[in-house]
């Protein structure tokens, strides 16, 4: 296994660009293309899965490490690493491309070359950023995960395609372009592109003023990602007019990145500038969480509904990660004593359990939001609409696709026993030790979310009567004409089982899971305090 | 040998031009045939002649060996030969595409190909000058080619009108120069760079005020600023550049956006870091200035324009500005990796390739459906993927998408831009990026986003697809491993920042 482990990153990253390279050049029938690309994407599925195993949970810290020259003249390299931060995400990653390639096979029929092509290439760029340990590199596959996404947003997209894909693709790119400037400022201060050595040689350390800048130049990158509250503007458009698999890969990793960014780069590199802007954070994501679950009670729109859900759960994310940075540096944590009497042990606990339920709140949004935006384009497929007020009563017409639906609406309202409630668990428990008031104020927000969820999710949709005069031309998965909703065909319960049961198992025994996440938090809630 | 080998791409392209152009007047191949291809192919082989001639003059191996000195005019240092290099590339590029288009054309293709060798021969010698006389002379000696060749289609009333715009603003732009030139050597007594400095040194000292004559310095900057400026299509000096550009014969708005603009801005830095070393706190400012009306102008005006040919010539006046930020941000005292002049040739090099490559498809376009018009670029995925998928990667290189040359063409001029602290430069730089990308973007999309447009699969002629090929690769390669590039450019600005007082 030693030759192994000493490649296994780089099999695993560029296995999805040979997959694209291979479709491109290989790709005859459609159907080849479809299979070979699902067998294809099974490798970094499985690669991911033996780095659970593989990485050695006790020793901790960046492992699979590998070093190559790229551009010597600044000091850029190729650099990739793991640790528990990134290897559930990697696997997310990974589990969510295959299922996404899975179910576009049963739907996507047009200029199929295309879109498989560009479906391995998102992942090839996604697993890069998750890997990076090198500025250049992090940014340079930041910024390429825009392009196939835009192109499958604009090309297989609905209605307003165009509009909704250019929108996120701006929105995004002035985002990085001002993080670009934040790399190019830290590179100064330190002299290395290295996202590990530049944080610990602590660039702009003691000069509050740059470091804000270079903070919230990174902040705006990361943030119009999330989407933190007020910059998720794009995010509803690009969800309701992209293709499903794509609002999985969106909603399920793309936006993850942001957040992994803010874990990665800017707690670690500005615990100065995290502690004075933490209030910032929390209050935005408690915003987020509140503002995010009122507009999805008004929407019409059942994919619109999930896209704003999205904003309010990564609000959760926000906030467990704001109110770690709070405690960033010994003055940070000492503040935090000071104003409830508590113990530093204590704050420490809860910084770590607000980062634990951020990270498993990540995890879990992939999970829980990419089952729910597959359910949406199952029920589309049959129904050629998402408008809430045509659907009533479905839950005896489909009982199969009822269940799965309850099932992942729960896991997204925070029932216990399912996947979601831990993430809001610890993050509130955590967070309210450090900023108890926005912590509370966001609360509400669990409240509403019950309110959409149960009211215009569960019973508009599937309880009461069906009425057949609501809607009128339903047709199969096929596209060939029915007389009423069907349930669920055999592909489509292939790719959504995984999901509920993943949902169950990390609400039943969350502790594997968590026990990644909890090493790397441990570990950067030490790495500031050790330099200091 | 000696001095004479020394301007070797000059001579090449020199007995090139004379040998077509007697060529053109000796052989007559008769009424109502046309050779214009196999002077383009002679053109194209002097042009490859005069690129090897100047990448042989590239000092590699000893970087910190002075430059040489051509009767005593001309300075053959790294720098120049770099540009020469980049220039070259992008003449041969055109030369090769443009063959075709300017057969069908015109009928004076002898004539045609004179001239294209003569404006390489006059960005040749602008690059290399060190002596404002020259080089004076020689973006006059450019100008003129570059107006006949503008106005060379003399049937069709929008080259007319290209030529005579370019002429008008050309002819005032060069009268203002001369005058800055007359202030210059008024104050110092001479008209080589090296003795205009070590004079500037002299009189303002290290006090750094400016005093008595040295007062002549500011204007006379100025005059040249506005004169350069011109030619590189800088704000507010670019009016000529969208209606030029559109209206020319698409060959020569490629070399015109492209080549000439890097002669252009080759003369400006060399006149700025060699010359006005005294007055880098005086001139810093100013360009900072031009440099942000130049790229927001450029890209405010390109969203509005229907015309892709037109929407790409507003496009490049506001790639212009990027540069200038790079220009801005030299650090002669301490050069480093990200030095603003590595920002300026890295840029230079890679836009080169992107936007021959850009103005090859408007090219391809033209020759296929005799159009620019944005409609014409309807699902032109369908019609042909590759010409499709080759404007993308040109149109995200412009954009500053990582894994193309522009990419690491902007990552340097910001990197600059940010080490010399211009954060506020930097700043107007990112929303500009958010600008262009909204108008790339649209093109992009009308490739793309279709579903209709099954149309006639378009014939685009082989050598245009050759040079649109090499275009691609150059663009990419420069994106994916920019380490090579980079070792050329740095030891280019290093020689020439190493002359600084």
């Amino acid at each position: 296994m030693e030759s192994l482990d000493s490649i296994v990153l780089t099999v695993l990253l560029f296995w999805p660009l040979v997959a694209a390279l291979l479709v491109i050049l290989l790709g005859r029938s459609d159907s080849q293309i479809k299979k070979g690309s699902i067998w294809a994407s099974l490798l970094p599925l499985g690669l991911s899965i033996y780095l659970l195993f593989a990485y050695d949970s006790s020793a901790g810290g960046m492992q699979f490490e590998q070093f190559a020259e790229w551009i010597p003249q600044l000091n850029a390299g190729y650099h990739i690493g793991v640790d528990g931060l990134s290897i559930p995400l990697l696997f997310l990653t990974a589990l969510l491309s295959t299922l996404s390639l899975y179910y576009s096979a049963g739907v996507i029929n047009e200029r199929v070359k295309e879109y498989f092509f560009l479906m391995h290439l998102l992942e090839f760029s996604m697993l890069g950023v998750f890997l990076a340990l090198d500025y250049v590199l992090f940014y340079v596959f930041w910024e390429i995960s825009l392009v196939p996404m835009y192109f499958l947003i604009g090309i297989w997209g609905g209605e307003n395609r165009g509009y909704a894909a250019t929108k996120f693709f701006i929105y995004t790119l002035v985002g990085s372009v001002a993080m670009l400037l934040a790399i190019l400022g830290v590179y100064f201060a330190t002299g290395t592109f290295d996202i590990v050595e530049a944080a610990a040689a602590q660039p702009f350390a003691g000069n509050l003023t740059l470091a804000s800048l270079a903070f919230w130049g990174f902040f705006l990158g990361f943030a119009f990602k999330v989407p933190s509250f007020p910059f998720h503007t794009w995010l509803p458009d690009a969800h309701t007019e992209a293709p499903t698999a794509g609002s999985v890969i969106l909603a399920g990793v793309l936006l993850k990145l942001g957040a992994y960014g803010m874990l990665r780069i800017m707690l670690p590199s500005f615990p100065e500038a995290s502690v004075y802007w933490a209030t910032w954070l929390v209050g935005l994501g408690a915003i987020a969480i509140v503002y995010g679950a009122f507009v999805c009670v008004a929407q019409t729109d059942l994919k619109r509904l999930i896209a704003y859900s999205s904003v309010s759960h990564m609000g959760y994310v926000m906030l467990g990660i704001g109110a770690a940075a709070a405690v960033m540096t010994p003055e940070g944590l000492a503040s935090a004593v000071n104003r409830f009497g508590l113990t530093p042990q204590a704050i420490q606990d809860s910084a770590a359990m607000a980062l634990n339920g951020a990270a498993l709140q990540m995890f879990n949004h992939g999970i829980i939001t990419g089952a729910l935006f597959f359910l949406v384009g199952i029920i589309y497929e049959r129904a050629h609409t998402r408008d809430l007020s045509r659907f009533g009563g479905l839950a005896t017409k489909t009982p199969h696709f009822y269940g799965l639906m309850l099932t992942a609406a729960f896991a997204s309202l925070g029932l216990p026993g399912l996947a979601g409630f831990w993430a809001e668990l610890f993050t509130f428990r955590g967070a309210f030790a450090i900023m108890p008031y926005w912590a509370a104020f966001g609360t509400i927000g669990i409240v509403i979310t019950a309110v959409y969820i149960l009211y215009r999710i569960i019973q508009n949709v599937f309880l009461g009567e069906y009425d057949p005069t609501k809607l009128t031309h339903w047709t199969t998965v096929q596209g060939e004409h029915a007389d009423g909703p069907t349930d669920m065909v055999g592909f489509e319960k292939v790719t959504m089982w995984p999901l509920i049961a993943a949902m169950f198992l990390i609400g039943i025994y969350p502790t594997p899971l968590v026990s990644y996440f909890n090493k790397s938090a441990q570990e950067l809630l030490a790495f500031v305090q050790n330099l200091i | 040998m000696g001095d004479l080998g020394y301007i070797a791409p000059e001579i090449i392209l020199l007995i090139g031009a004379l040998f077509i152009f007697c060529l053109d007047v000796a052989y007559d191949p008769g009424v109502g045939k046309k050779s214009g291809l196999s002077y383009m192919a002679l053109s194209a082989l002097f042009l490859t002649a005069a690129l090897v001639a100047a990448v042989l003059q590239l000092n590699i191996s000893d970087p910190e060996a002075g430059p040489k000195v051509a009767f005593s005019m001309m300075t053959i240092d790294n720098f120049g030969s770099f540009i020469k290099l980049t220039i070259f590339s992008g003449m041969i590029l055109t030369t090769i595409a443009g063959g075709r288009y300017m057969n069908r054309r015109s009928g004076n293709q002898g004539e045609f190909w004179t001239f294209f060798l003569m404006v390489s021969l006059a960005m040749s010698i602008a690059v290399s000058a060190n002596n404002l006389v020259l080089i004076y002379l020689a973006i006059e000696f450019l100008s003129i080619t570059s107006y006949m060749l503008a106005g060379f289609l003399r049937e069709n009333r929008r080259s007319n009108e290209a030529g005579l715009k370019y002429f008008l603003y050309g002819s005032i732009a060069s009268a203002v120069m001369l005058y800055g030139i007359s202030l210059l050597y008024g104050a110092t007594g001479s008209l080589y760079l090296h003795e205009i400095a070590a004079a500037f040194t002299e009189i303002i000292g290290d006090s750094r005020e400016i005093s008595g004559l040295a007062f002549a310095g500011l204007p006379a900057m100025l005059l040249i600023l506005a004169g350069l400026g011109f030619k590189a299509s800088l704000a507010p000096f670019y009016q000529w550049a969208p209606d030029t550009y559109d209206g020319s014969p698409t060959p020569v708005a490629t070399y015109l956006s492209t080549a000439s603009k890097a002669a252009a801005f080759a003369v400006l830095a060399r006149f700025f870091i060699v010359a006005m070393a005294s007055f880098e706190v005086n001139w810093v400012p100013v360009l900072a200035a031009f440099s942000i009306i130049t790229m927001s102008m450029g890209n405010l005006a390109a969203l509005r324009q229907s015309s892709v040919k037109r929407m790409i010539a507003y496009s490049s006046v506001a790639q212009a500005g990027y540069i200038l930020m790079g220009l801005v941000a030299v650090t002669s005292s301490s050069p480093s990796a990200m030095d603003g002049l590595n920002g300026v040739l890295l840029y230079l090099f890679a836009y080169l390739f992107t936007n021959v490559g850009a103005f090859l498809v408007v090219m391809a376009l033209e020759e296929t459906v005799d159009s620019t018009h944005i409609s014409a670029y309807r699902g032109l995925i369908k019609r042909a993927p590759w010409l499709a998928v080759m404007f993308t990667i040109f149109l995200l290189s412009l954009t500053g998408i990582p894994l193309t040359g522009g990419f690491f063409g902007k990552f340097y001029v910001f990197g600059a831009a940010i080490q010399r602290q211009y954060f506020w430069l930097a700043g107007i730089g990112m929303i500009n990026a958010g600008i262009a990308a909204f108008y790339y973007l649209r093109v992009v999309r009308e490739m793309f986003f279709t579903h209709e447009g099954e149309g006639e699969t378009l014939d685009v002629p082989m050598a245009l697809q050759t040079s649109l090929l090499i275009c691609t690769v150059a663009t990419v390669w420069i994106g994916v491993y920019p380490s090579a590039v980079l070792d050329w450019v740095s030891n280019a600005s290093v020689q020439l920042l190493s002359v600084v007082p």
